[in-house]
């Protein structure tokens, strides 16, 4: 877990902290009907947690207390608003005295949340921030030093976050029906974005990128636990585990990349490979498998390949074309993915069946300039002989990627081959 | 995505600044005090400098035993770094509509400075994906 100002934070208490958060939460907004203003007092109770808990022992009733101690700062805010709203403040201080009444709303609340927190009228970055926030139960602080930037920053995005969605006017429910699909989709897409940024954080610390993918997974593992019947949601989690338990052999001692084909398979992490396939077993045989199901099943593929030369290339592109055929043609497919399937096809086929589709890939305006064309294009050429048109495109990929391990993997692997 | 803002400034700007007006020279500084405050606001901030008159920039390089050599410094240097901004902020266009702010702060009678603001992508950590 991301380390806590107070080094004395256990993790329990860490974990229990992050598991009350969005139940606290949900009880104050039901309560206070005040979104907004509500994840400030729970914030404000957290960070007070955070510097009692270790010094005066776990409450005995740590939900209770944190949802006491955000009712006692929404009130003191109340009374400072004065006569209007003198009423619905008496009314919470008789309300935090039974801060269980509320214990059932628990479950869906966190679900209100993240739906809330995902708004669609939010930018990605913000989402990002409110849910780890509102829902992830990590101080403002602790966000922003995994985002590398300054507190008041990352306090700013908040804060804008939340006027936008209460400028939106959706209220704390579930959404619709007719919505709610389209919702869910942005909640798992927000997850992943916050899984991928566990990687692809700019310098700083370690420790607290990859946090990020682990915060992901918790977060996918409670919304399984609220869904536990979505196919996609599974996958999404799936996806996270079968990703992640590669991370140790993911780089070298000097943070330089290792690509899936170099990397010492004893250091995957077995128990996640092995939680993450049983939940895809237990999710494909229910019928139209979606995209996050796909990426995990080949991720999977991968994983269970003890050795490189075992890897299931032909298993792998048929999920591929499934993957294709369910983002569609251009301009609404998703390139990467055609972009995957081509190395696939190449590992069936030969790379000259690769290079091929390449070339109509190419056309694609979101690909043209794209160092992944370029960096797929040097890898088949190389396996079809071509080390001259290798070396020049892993240099032209090298120039193009905004990856800095990548910028010196790709150099790297020109020079090898001089 | 964070961007590198990085301002440049004719080495006459340096020498001619503190010969504005007084009003023009405090009209350019509440609007640089305001940019940055608006970063803040947005949540796009994560870093600002100005920096020191380049009359004293000396290059250094290691000598043999790795101690600095010093070289400069260049009076005849046409160009400096004035300042830069580090943002993070959702698109590449976003990046570009902030330089062109800056880009247009006020000089001498109001009138829009239009400095070159170079604009270039800081480099992120490992791409999330890599096979």
């Amino acid at each position: 877990m991301i380390p806590s100002p107070d080094d004395r934070f256990s993790p329990e208490s860490e974990r229990l902290l992050r598991e009350l958060t969005p139940q606290a939460l949900g009880v104050l907004v039901r309560r206070f009907r005040d979104f907004s203003a509500a994840e400030d007092a729970v914030q404000e109770a957290l960070i007070a947690a955070h510097s009692q808990w270790p010094r005066d022992g776990l409450p005995d009733n740590p939900r209770a207390w944190l949802i006491q101690v955000a009712s006692r700062r929404m009130t003191d805010l109340e009374r400072r608003n004065i006569a209007r709203r003198r009423r619905e403040a008496t009314a919470a201080q008789l309300g935090y005295l039974n801060p269980r009444s509320s214990l059932d709303a628990g479950r869906d609340d966190t679900l209100i949340l993240l739906f809330l927190c995902c708004h669609p009228a939010l930018t990605p970055p913000s989402a990002i921030a409110l849910t780890l926030r509102a829902v992830g139960g990590l101080t403002t602080a602790e966000i922003a030093s995994a985002f590398l930037v300054p507190e008041p920053t990352m306090a700013q995005r908040i804060a804008r976050a939340k006027q936008t969605i209460k400028a939106s006017g959706v209220g704390f429910h579930m959404p619709g029906t007719d919505e709610r699909d389209e919702r869910l989709r942005l909640v798992l897409h927000v997850l992943y974005l916050i899984f991928n940024e566990g990687y692809t954080a700019s310098s700083g610390p370690e420790l607290l990128r990859s946090d990020l993918s682990a915060e992901a997974i918790r977060l996918a593992r409670v919304l399984h636990r609220l869904l536990p019947d979505d196919g996609e949601v599974a996958g999404l989690l799936a996806l996270m585990l079968l990703t992640d338990a590669r991370r140790a052999a993911r780089s070298g001692p000097d943070g330089e990349l290792i690509p899936l084909t170099k990397q010492d398979r004893s250091l995957w992490n077995a128990a996640q490979i092995a939680e993450g396939a049983a939940l895809l077993a237990a999710t494909l045989p229910k019928g139209a498998a979606g995209a996050y199901q796909l990426q995990a099943a080949i991720a999977a593929l991968h994983d269970e390949a003890a050795r490189v030369e075992d890897t299931d290339w032909p298993q792998i592109l048929a999920l591929y074309d499934l993957l294709d055929r369910l983002s569609g043609d251009a301009p609404s497919g998703n390139p990467m993915v055609s972009l995957n399937r081509a190395v696939a096809v190449a590992m069936v086929e030969g790379p000259s069946a690769g290079l091929d589709l390449l070339d109509a890939l190419a056309a694609d305006p979101r690909l043209t300039a794209n160092h992944r064309l370029y960096a797929v294009r040097a890898h088949l050429l190389e396996l079809s002989g071509d080390r001259e048109g290798a070396v020049a495109h892993y240099r032209a990929a090298a120039e193009r990627t905004a990856s800095l391990p990548e910028r010196n993997y790709l150099v790297a692997q020109a020079a090898r081959l001089l | 995505m964070k961007y590198i803002l990085m301002m440049n400034c004719p080495k006459t700007g340096y020498d001619t600044f503190g010969s504005w007006p007084k009003e023009d020279i405090q009209a350019h500084i509440a609007f640089m005090h305001n940019f940055n405050k608006k970063l803040q606001a947005d949540g796009e901030f994560v870093l600002a400098e100005g920096l020191a008159t380049p009359h004293e920039a000396k290059l250094v390089r290691a000598g043999k035993a790795g101690q600095p050599i010093t070289d400069g410094a260049f009076a005849e240097t046409k160009e400096y770094l004035a300042g830069f901004w580090i943002v993070d902020v959702v698109s590449t266009e976003r990046a570009y509509a902030l330089a062109a702010a800056a880009s247009a702060a006020p000089g001498p009678g109001g009138a829009p400075l239009n400095m070159p603001i170079e604009v270039r992508q800081v480099m992120c950590g490992a791409p999330e994906e890599f096979v």
